[in-house]
Parts: C-alpha cells; structure tokens; sequence
C-alpha cells in the first residue's frame, strides 16, 4: 500500500507547526519524534498507562490513542508547556517537594491529568483526586505522595499566599 | 507497537460519513473516540484499509429530548458530556450511574457513546444498559435509515446488526418515569478495569407497590449482552421482596453461560450474577418505592 500522508498545521504549546504526517503516525510519536518534545512518555500504547497524557482543547486525552492526522487545526498542550525549570507549575513545584515521584516515567501525564482536574475542580477532596488519577499508572509512589502534592497544588493554586507545605506545622 | 498503514479520511458531514461508508464498506472502520478500536489497530489485532474520522461531524453529537418520554443522544457524543449534563442524571440514572465504571477520565474525555455501542464488548457496559433500558438505535446509510432494538443490535461479540454502509447516528432511550427504580453494579479488579460480572435492572411499580415491569442485563456474561427476560418477567405482579428476588437471581444464574477467565471462573461469574441481580433487584426497587413516595399520584 502507498503510504498516505497529511499536511497538519497544529498548535502545541502556543506555537504553530506545519507538518506532513504518514496517516497512521501516532500523535504520542509525533510529538516526539517530529516535534522533539519528549517530555510526552510512551508507556503501554494501547490507552492503559496514562504516560502520554496531554491536552487537547482543553480536555486530558491519551495521544497514543489519537493520530497525528486528526490534530490538524487543534491545540495541544504537552508538559513542555507547563513550566520550566527556572519558572516551575505550582503542581511541579509540590510533586517537589511532596516526593510525588521517584522515576519520574509516569510524571508528564500525571501533571497534564491534574492540571485540568484542578481547573474543573479547585478544591478537590481526596477520593476526588484518586478517582482523577485513576487514569494514570504509577509504579513508584504508591499514589500518596502524589495525592498529597495536589492538594498542595490545589491549595497553592486557590490561595498563591500559603505556601507551606501540609506536612509542615 | 504501531498500527499497520491505513488510508485516513475525515469527514465533516454526516452525508460525508455516509457517501464514504458507501464507498468503501467493509474496507473501512468510523474513527470515533478511538479508545476501543485504536488499541486494537496498536495490537495490530484490527488492519483496516480506511479510516473515516467522523469527530468532525458535529451535528452527531449532542443530547436531545425526543419528546416527554424519550432522549436521544447523538452517536458521537463523548462520556463526558453526559457526565457533566444534569439532565442524565435526572432523565437516565442508570446511564449516569454507570459511566464512572467506564475505563478513566481521559478515556470518558474521548470515548463516544455511539462508537461504544457499535464495537459492541459484551463486557462494556453500555450494550448493557441500553439493553436493559429496552433503547432504540438509529442507522442511517446513504440509501435509508432504521432503527434497530437494542436485543437485536447485538448478535456476538463485537458484532453488530449493522450492514457494511452504515452508520449508527443515534440512540434512543425511556426517560425515567415516576415509580420506577433502576440500578447499575458491577465487580471489577481494579477501579475502570472492564467488569468480572455487571448488573444493570430497572423496575416500574404499579399503584398497589407491586411490579409492573422489570428488565434485567448482564456486562461480560456471554458473547453479547445478556438480557435476562425470564429472570425480569417472574417479578412481574409481584412485591419485589426477599424471595421473588431470590427467585430472579436464580433465574438469572440459570440462563448464562460465561465465557470464564484467568481472573474469573465461570463459576465464580456465576456466582457474582446471582449476587450483584439481587443487590441491584433490591436497591432498584427502593429506588422505585422512593420515587412512589415523591410522586403519590
């Protein structure tokens, strides 16, 4: 079969890029092999992990499970979007400082879950934020240190003042 | 693991989908939600020619009220837009009970109803519940329409009554009506994982408290979903108390044959049956009382 190919003009992180993709490319792997944003984590390819979690119009979805073709015109955020070393997310900063990860594999999509979990719901209680995570394996953590950092986050995010962390007297 | 090349086509317009369909039939695979069919093209376990992408196709999404008694909910409309509509939650609580079971957030971000219904996993629990709603799909291809029964929609595992050109656009569903209970359960490994057994039942109570009307589904109890008539007939012109529930229950054990599993036997499948109908029997006949006593008309 000849290879079927797309012209895609999507944005990530807020700027433009124009490509031709092969029909069956996964968004996971265009992002990055294409776009060299390899912050997106292939786990599982087959939806179960959560690694490659990332935002699309606003909404948390799993790229693996999305082609690169059907993102023409769209809007993705990765975790390359969230903060920067120098300028961290409030929820990078309490995955931090809560120990939220160890390996750090499945870190990205847990981020980009809670980012839009935290702004459909501020002030989550904690069988909220263990039902949102549900999407996202962690092998590590054991989920309580992660648990713990959003609702820092959370916290941090309702009220940028308090900025001790809940562990902390 | 990727997927095997394929010819990919969005449509932007039902008469798109459809003129598309036409053209290529059984070659071609709807692109919904993708979070059943992509997985398996991932396996490589599914090697279509075609995908006709048809999240563009706007006018299928959505959900209506037909007229009083009815709702009907465009194929593409994603889990998450019933879970955020109060009117699910008011006009079909089975649905809306149901949907936290279904895999996790993002996947409830992208899932379709409709591309759901139409991979037809008997172990998914929306061909059961549509089942035990006794809903109504619409087909459409580009030379009619139809609407097909939800029992006879499904006729095997991820296999459908629909013909190579069409397109389920729509589904139709009973608006809860006063004295009437309905329940969801089911048991699974782990939270989102596809259920061991599920149970989804309503009930309809007549003046005098008794059973007027019961239905009765199973997720993941044979090679389709399982509605149980028998089973739901034998509560009828009853009080739905301890031993017509029972009855029900061992009605429902009698009337399965599943599949069994490295994590289940078909013993234990059984077992989880008799127990989850009687657990959801009980909770939607209090259901049912509950709304009689909202409603004493």
């Amino acid at each position: 079969m000849s290879t079927d190919r797309h012209d895609i003009s999507v944005t990530v992180n807020g700027t433009v890029y124009r490509r031709n993709v092969e029909a069956r490319l996964l968004l996971s792997d265009f992002l990055r092999h294409d776009l060299l944003l390899a912050g997106t984590h292939v786990g599982c390819e087959h939806g179960v992990c959560g690694a490659c979690t990332v935002i699309y119009d606003g909404v948390a979805i799993r790229s693996c499970l999305t082609f690169a073709a059907q993102t023409d015109g769209h809007d993705i955020m990765t975790v390359e979007g969230l903060g920067t070393p120098e300028n961290l997310h409030p929820l990078q900063e309490a995955m931090r400082e809560c120990h939220g990860l160890q390996c750090g594999y499945c870190t990205p999509g847990v981020l980009m879950t809670m980012k839009v979990f935290l702004e459909e719901t501020p002030s989550p209680d904690e069988a909220q934020i263990r039902e949102a995570l549900s999407g996202n394996l962690c092998r590590c953590t054991g989920y309580q240190h992660i648990v713990e950092a959003v609702q820092l986050a959370a916290q941090r995010l309702q009220h940028p003042s308090s900025l001790q962390h809940p562990t902390q007297k | 693991m990727k997927p095997a090349p394929f010819k990919y086509v969005a449509a932007h317009t039902l008469a798109q989908a459809l003129a598309l369909k036409a053209e290529y039939g059984d070659e071609a695979r709807f692109l919904a939600g993708g979070q059943s069919l992509v997985p398996t093209m991932n396996f490589r376990l599914t090697q279509p020619a075609v995908l006709i992408d048809i999240n563009p196709v706007e006018e299928c999404a959505g959900v209506r009220k037909a007229n009083g008694s009815q709702v009907r909910i465009g194929a593409l409309t994603r889990y998450r837009v019933l879970e955020r509509d109060p009117a699910t939650a008011r006009d079909l609580p089975l649905i809306a009970e149901a949907l936290p079971h279904i895999a996790h957030p993002q996947i409830r971000n992208r899932g379709t109803i409709g591309g759901n219904l139409a991979h037809a996993d008997p172990a998914s629990e929306l061909p059961a519940i549509v089942t035990a709603l006794g809903g109504r799909l619409h087909v459409q291809s580009r030379s009619g329409e139809r609407w097909i029964a939800a029992a006879d929609f499904f006729v095997g595992a991820l296999t459908t009554a629909l013909e190579p050109d069409e397109m389920l656009t729509e589904i139709e569903l009973p608006v809860a009506e006063p004295k009437s209970g309905s329940c969801f359960i089911e048991v699974s490994r782990r939270r989102g994982d596809f259920a061991l057994i599920g149970v989804a039942c309503t009930v309809q109570l007549d003046e005098d408290g008794e059973c007027e009307d019961a239905r009765i589904a199973l997720c993941n109890a044979g090679e389709t979903p399982i509605f149980a008539k028998e089973a739901a007939q034998s509560l009828i012109g009853r009080i739905v108390d301890a031993d017509a529930v029972d009855q029900a229950a061992a009605l429902v054990q009698g009337g399965i044959d599943p599949g069994g599993s490295i994590h289940a036997s078909k013993d234990f499948q059984k077992h989880l049956a008799g127990v989850l109908t009687k657990r959801a029997l009980n909770s939607a006949n209090e259901r049912a009382r509950a709304s009689a006593e909202r409603s004493p008309t």
